[in-house]
């Protein structure tokens, strides 16, 4: 017989025997926790992942968080219950994660749901998830509405600094280097450019940071030259660029065509050296300022870092073949760091205590840059407030000064 | 001149020459097998990936493209005679829709087989730019227009002098007619469709260094190429590249002087064109009544 044909009816013939065995536990035992998928030796977190498709690149920040939940249970796991994490393929789809979601809470019988990524995917679980009452915890996506609207989303927290809280820092950091710029935004007209633009208008006129063009683009249209033509004839001297990485990238080599040199502020969603970056040319991008809240791990400087030294090791060890210097990867170990956080603050044994655990939060978090802490209270939804300005030189990203926390009012 | 108009212009133009690369390759399909081919950008874009899978693998950039362009053409050849023509005996539309149905296959296959990222693709022109006064182009554009002028000169050439195309297009016009007056029409589809699978790689290969590579590289330029194609007429190789041209310059112009379109309407300049075309003169600008009658 072939061997992988044994080894999945080995896994078929264990899974029934455990499923058995399960059935014949000790009813005490289960009575004592009111929630599913948590026991004595064990807590269930379920995730869903675009593995295929589209954002199918997003999928690499679930080998960071298995590196972690591994690295945990071989050192125990969490006050003696292990993890299993359970993740399925949602092929970037919003309909598939609301299919997946139910599928974890109602056969897998998770204990909670765990980073999630995307504006619209998490949107679409949320009347579930507030429903069943499942924590819904540390997303990929940095949409401030979860944070605000508390009695929409009382059971979800975002894992990332808000959108709102870059473009803030935008403003923020064009004050403080150019008080008398002149700014030309582009950005994506659709929830995501607005959800960074709109709070970007508010922080300049707060600051008075002048805004003198701004373009918009749809994200099916084949490029974005045109406007890019059209922001560098309105005489700005700032750019700010609120792009997913392709256009980002046509932005960035359409300005070094026309010789317009602004200073270029760029959201993190796009500052990739590898998607962005280097295929709109090295010499075009240098000086691009955007945001950081992790340690880089391709950094040469932080290679002596403990925390990025454990997570080099963890990842080679539980998630080979995954290359460490992908920052998507490092967001999942930071993230996997913050859920292990939460669960360990726990009082009870309950999905209540969890929520409780997580909306009391303040804590450092190692994979983090220094200073930018989790804090959340039970009227601060908003985990991490702080980020620093980073320049991209030669070939990386250089994290600049001390972490900004701008105000969003 | 109002100041920056030069700019406008070059820009729009540059825009236009991806439009009518694109529309080229829709306007030879038509001409070659009488159907709309909506896979047409999707295959270039799949065979483009090839291109640049074997440039990666460290084939020379002409090399990969030529490589990259005689795959194109067996691709065609081959999804002409198995995926086509068995349904084509049940009408247009029966091959329209599997058409669309390749659409969907290339759409997925390509970030299957090489993921979902956006690629740099090397430019055959350099990165260079011409200076025009104050107003700037990529050398990539010039570059572009040049190969398309000269690819509609051969098409042309190919399709209007030699016997082969004077056969593609007797096919294409009538099959049965045709296959009785001794033209091997089978053979004329492929080998049509094998031709446009070519053009529309070029197209790809051609656009993909300003547009970046990535499996929807083609799907915000088909719509362009469409009112490009139906300006000119769907029938003539000069039409699509006056049309693609047309588009490019009103989208552009209209989005930098005309207020309430900005950036934001933009996509409409092309739609409306399609529309007014399509109400005020279905055969385009450029088809000759002449032609129908092969």
């Amino acid at each position: 017989m072939n061997w992988r044909i044994s080894m999945i009816l080995l896994g078929r013939i264990a899974s029934i025997a455990l499923a058995l065995a399960f059935a014949h536990g000790p009813a005490a035992a289960q009575g004592s926790y009111k929630d599913p998928g948590i026991t004595d030796t064990q807590i269930k977190l379920g995730g869903s992942y675009p593995f295929s498709g589209p954002g199918s690149a997003y999928g690499a920040v679930y080998d960071g968080v298995k590196a972690y939940f591994d690295l945990v249970n071989s050192r125990g796991g969490v006050k003696g219950r292990k993890i299993e994490s359970i993740v399925l393929d949602d092929a970037y789809q919003p309909s598939k994660v609301v299919a997946n979601v139910r599928q974890l809470v109602e056969q897998d019988k998770v204990f909670a749901i765990f980073n999630i990524g995307g504006t619209a995917h998490n949107l679409a679980v949320a009347d579930y998830i507030l429903r069943n009452k499942i924590p819904h915890l540390y997303l990929n996506t940095g949409a401030i509405v979860f944070a605000q609207d508390r009695k929409k989303f009382p059971y979800t927290l975002i894992g990332i600094p808000a959108y709102a809280t870059e473009s803030a820092a935008f403003a923020q950091y064009i004050k403080q280097e150019k008080p008398n710029a002149k700014v030309a935004v582009l950005y994506q007209n659709d929830p995501f450019g607005q959800d960074l633009l709109e709070p970007f208008e508010a922080a300049a006129k707060r600051q008075g940071v002048h805004i003198v063009a701004k373009e918009p683009y749809n994200a099916t249209e084949p490029s974005v030259d045109s406007q890019v033509s059209k922001l560098a004839r309105s005489g700005a001297d700032v750019f700010v660029s609120f792009t997913i990485p392709k256009f980002a990238a046509q932005a960035i080599r359409k300005a070094a065509e026309l010789n317009w040199k602004p200073m270029q502020l760029l959201t993190s969603v796009s500052a990739s050296t590898e998607l962005v970056l280097k295929p709109a040319g090295l010499a075009g991008s240098q000086g691009i300022i955007s945001t950081a809240f992790l340690k880089d791990p391709s950094d040469p400087a932080s290679a002596s870092d403990p925390a990025v030294k454990e997570y080099v090791a963890a990842l080679k060890q539980f998630v080979p073949n995954a290359n460490p210097a992908d920052p998507l990867r490092a967001r999942g170990y930071a993230l996997a760091q913050v859920m292990v956080k939460a669960l360990e603050g726990m009082k009870a044994p309950s999905r209540e205590a969890l929520m409780q655990s997580a909306l009391n939060m303040d804590t450092e978090i190692p994979m983090l840059l220094p200073g930018i802490r989790i804090q959340t209270s039970p009227t601060d939804a908003l985990p991490m407030k702080a980020l620093y300005m980073e320049r991209f030189q030669g070939e990386r990203w250089v994290v600049l000064g001390k972490p900004l926390s701008p105000s969003l009012k | 001149m109002p100041e920056g108009l030069v700019q406008v212009i070059l820009d729009g133009s540059a825009s236009g020459t991806i439009y009518a690369a694109v529309a080229l390759a829709l306007v030879l399909v038509y001409k070659s097998s009488g159907i709309v081919n909506f896979a047409q950008g999707e295959m270039g874009m799949f065979c483009t990936f090839i291109t640049w899978w074997l440039n990666q693998q460290g084939l020379g950039l002409l090399t990969a493209i030529a490589s990259g362009l005689s795959i194109a053409f067996v691709l065609g050849v081959l999804t002409e005679r198995l995926f086509i023509r068995p349904v084509a005996r049940f009408g247009e539309f029966p091959a329209v829709l599997t058409t669309l149905g390749l659409f969907l296959v290339f759409n997925e296959l390509a970030p299957w087989l090489w993921g979902p990222e956006n690629r740099a693709f090397p430019s055959l022109f350099g990165a260079g730019v011409l200076a025009i006064g104050k107003a700037r182009v990529s050398t990539e554009s010039v570059g572009t227009l040049v190969v398309m002028i000269a690819a509609v000169s051969v098409f042309f050439f190919v399709l209007h002098h030699t016997k082969i195309g004077l056969g593609m297009r007797a096919a294409a016009a009538n099959a049965v007619s045709s296959s009785l007056s001794g033209v091997p029409a089978p053979q004329m589809f492929m080998l049509g469709w094998g031709l446009a699978t070519t053009l529309a790689t070029l197209a790809g290969v051609l656009i993909a260094p300003r547009l970046f590579l990535d499996a929807s590289l083609m799907l915000g330029v088909i719509i362009y190429a469409f009112a490009a194609a139906a300006l000119g007429g769907f029938t003539s190789l000069l039409g699509a590249v006056v049309g693609g041209l047309v588009i490019g310059l009103a989208e552009t112009l209209a989005s930098n002087y005309v207020d309430f379109i900005g950036s934001d309407l933009k996509i409409l300049v092309p739609l409306t064109v399609l529309l007014v075309v399509l109400l005020v003169r279905p055969t385009g600008l450029f088809a000759k009544s002449a032609e129908r009658a092969v």
